[in-house]
């Protein structure tokens, strides 16, 4: 997929106040003059405030961090999860990898074409909506997973997505997670591991003993290489 | 079946507070200023002694890789990097560490790093792992509070400090050297090995580089002991290991194990075996998409562990088990995982972008049978042509799933490239 800056571009950006206290922030956790390591940061930053990453963004963060635009630009363009266009408020990424597609993400995909009107890469004409494919959400034993911008939806049908979408149309963001309501990544129905409380005392290791072991063979050790070879 | 008083992550599913308080109770910070007390040398011969591998996929022995560190420290700050960049297909484990064991992690990087003298620690999520990175850096602030982690960590005389970096979206970032690249803001194309990481690593310092997993269950060897972890499964092969099952099983799960369990036991014990049955079972990929899939008749009998799976040319990679029933069409499980490694190929070697590319478009045509005969031996060919000559490891898995596939699904390839060939025969004689 071709990932270039979109022909339409405003004619500025600057970071509103809270953005750039966050800026400043992340700056400062990287040595001093390895600023640039805060390119990935900044450039999530443009994009929470704007909605996608556009070519003024690029230059403004390249100035903060005294690095060549064209280097921000190569990163911007590089990670699949900066976006170069306007999307919807809603995007929707559904992961259609192996385990994804082995529990029915095509079902899902198929749901989500339907309900929006749209195909892949597409937004809806109201601006409400984008859908698109992803790679390995990392969510694997809950799938078919479904991404709505930061929040998975888990466990997730053709049935399943069509409420969710219902959801975010009438205003009542559905609870991210598992929707089918187990915990997490448990298995569904009755609990077989992890049933004992779990704060009972963990039993430790005596640490002198431990220390004494140790010393005694480096001694043991060094004596050994101190002496003669015969 | 590893019983719970022998399981690290207790809160793997979430159900318990994973705040500070709550993590207290479970056990963590326990004694952390003793274990310090204990000095680098033992923490990191107490690790050897563990026997603990890498969780990250290569399974190199994690106190091993520490003592490579310099010794002493010199102008040039050492580094502690922690591969949050969880996203090779299957594998989901560290997304329920860090975001309902958090301190765990925290923890073990303040002991991690006093071991291998690195005053920071900078642990980088992948970019998707917006809620998870939240818990973290929840956690992180807490430690700073309580004075866990900072100027005095754990009033250990010891000065810590630990930032979260959040990545955006590239799986070849899982390999350390891109990771490393793109901690330094640049694109996430891999450094030539060596110099290797401990040498120069980020901003051209001694690196060392581990999993969360390899990271989280340090604190609790060294307060349990190197002997208890060593215990628990086979020789070269021990201590527990959270594994996923996902794909054509009853109840997919993440679930905490002794390292060597079998496989067939670990699925219908924990995941409530296969869909239909274990003999509706088809094919098994044993450890992440890198790794070369399973026939049936091998994963009746192999023991999940390094040494069992590499015996039968495959491999315990992350441990995520993805299974696929009779029902799944294997050619396309392997044509689907091409099209992942094409899509995240960084393109600077030359095998692997062009390599991914031409493997993928062919295996779109074997799932159709749209081939020739021949044709399955030269895709073969290809796959050790892009194996073993690319900068990372992305070119091998890449090469790897095909690989298996040809060994131990050719007939099933064979058949439909004569099927292929009869219908287009037959449509041409109507």
């Amino acid at each position: 997929m071709k990932r270039a800056l979109h022909e339409h571009q405003p004619a500025s950006f600057a970071f509103n106040a809270d953005m750039q206290a966050r800026a400043e922030r992340i700056i400062a956790k990287y040595p001093a003059g390895r600023q640039r390591s805060a390119v990935i940061p900044l450039l999530d930053l443009a994009q929470r405030q704007e909605g996608w990453v556009t070519k003024p963004a690029i230059e403004v963060i390249a100035q903060m961090l005294s690095m060549p635009s064209i280097r921000v630009l190569e990163v911007a363009t590089f990670y699949t999860m900066f976006n170069l266009a306007p999307l919807g408020k809603h995007n929707i990424q559904v992961c259609t990898s192996l385990s994804c597609m082995l529990r029915g993400s095509d079902d899902v995909v198929r749901a989500c074409k339907d309900r929006l009107g749209i195909g892949m890469g597409g937004t809806t004409p109201d601006g409400q909506f984008s859908l698109h494919e992803v790679e390995c959400a990392g969510a694997c034993v809950n799938a078919p997973v479904v991404a709505v911008n930061d929040d998975y939806y888990e466990d997730v049908d053709g049935a399943g997505i069509w409420k969710i979408i219902e959801g975010f149309k009438t205003g009542n963001k559905p609870k991210p997670g598992p929707i089918n309501g187990r915990d997490a990544s448990a298995p569904i129905g009755p609990a077989l591991t992890l049933t004992e409380d779990p704060t009972k005392p963990i039993p430790k290791q005596d640490f002198a003993a431990a220390k004494a072991a140790f010393e005694k063979a480096k001694a043991e050790a060094a004596a050994k290489a101190a002496a003669p070879k015969n | 079946m590893l019983s719970d008083k022998d399981r690290i992550f207790t809160n793997l599913y979430g159900r318990h507070d994973w705040r500070l308080k709550g993590a207290r109770a479970r056990g963590d910070w326990d004694g952390t200023k003793e274990i310090l007390a204990m000095g680098p040398d033992w923490i990191i011969d107490e690790m050897k002694r563990s026997g603990l591998r890498g969780r990250g996929g290569a399974g190199f022995p994690t106190g091993l890789k520490w003592s490579f560190m310099p010794k002493t420290e010199s102008d040039r700050p050492h580094y502690l990097v922690v591969n949050a960049d969880e996203g090779e297909p299957g594998t989901c484990k560290d997304r329920d560490m860090l975001r309902f064991d958090p301190h765990k992690l925290v923890e073990g990087c303040l002991i991690a790093s006093f071991a291998i003298k690195a005053h920071a620690c900078y642990i980088y999520i992948r970019g998707e792992f917006y809620n998870e990175a939240s818990n973290l850096q929840a956690a992180i602030d807490e430690a700073y509070e309580a004075g866990l982690i900072g100027d005095n960590a754990c009033g250990s005389g010891w000065k810590f400090d630990l930032y979260l970096h959040r990545g955006a979206g590239a799986y070849v970032c899982g390999e350390e050297t891109a990771l490393i690249e793109s901690l330094e803001g640049k694109k996430g194309q891999p450094r030539l090995k060596p110099p290797f990481p401990a040498g120069v690593g980020l901003y051209g310092c001694p690196t060392t580089v581990n999993n969360v997993e390899s990271i989280a269950v340090a604190p609790t060897i060294l307060r349990r002991g190197a002997s208890w972890f060593a215990g628990i499964g086979r020789p070269n092969n021990v201590g527990t290991k959270v594994f996923c099952i996902s794909g054509h099983v009853n109840k997919p799960c993440n679930v905490e194990e002794a390292m060597s369990i079998p496989l067939k036991e670990l699925i219908e014990k924990h995941a409530g075996g296969v869909k239909g049955g274990w003999d509706n079972l088809q094919a098994i990929i044993p450890g992440g998409s890198s790794v070369p899939l399973l026939p049936k008749s091998i994963c009746d009998t192999v023991l999940m562990d390094f040494d069992a799976l590499r015996d039968v040319k495959s491999g315990l990679g992350t441990a995520a088990v993805m299974v696929m029933d009779k029902s799944a069409d294997v050619v396309q499980c392997i044509s689907r995982l091409s099209d992942f490694y094409k899509h995240e190929s960084c393109g600077q070697c030359t095998p692997c972008r062009e390599g991914t590319g031409w493997m993928a478009r062919v295996m779109r045509r074997m799932m159709k049978g749209e081939a020739t005969l021949e044709e399955i031996d030269t895709l073969e060919q290809v796959t050790y042509q892009v194996e073993g000559h690319t900068i990372c490891a992305l070119g091998d898995a890449a090469a790897w799933p095909i690989q298996g596939l040809i060994r131990h699904f050719k007939p099933e390839l064979e058949r439909r490239i004569r099927a292929y060939r009869d219908a287009k025969v037959r449509a041409a004689a109507a």
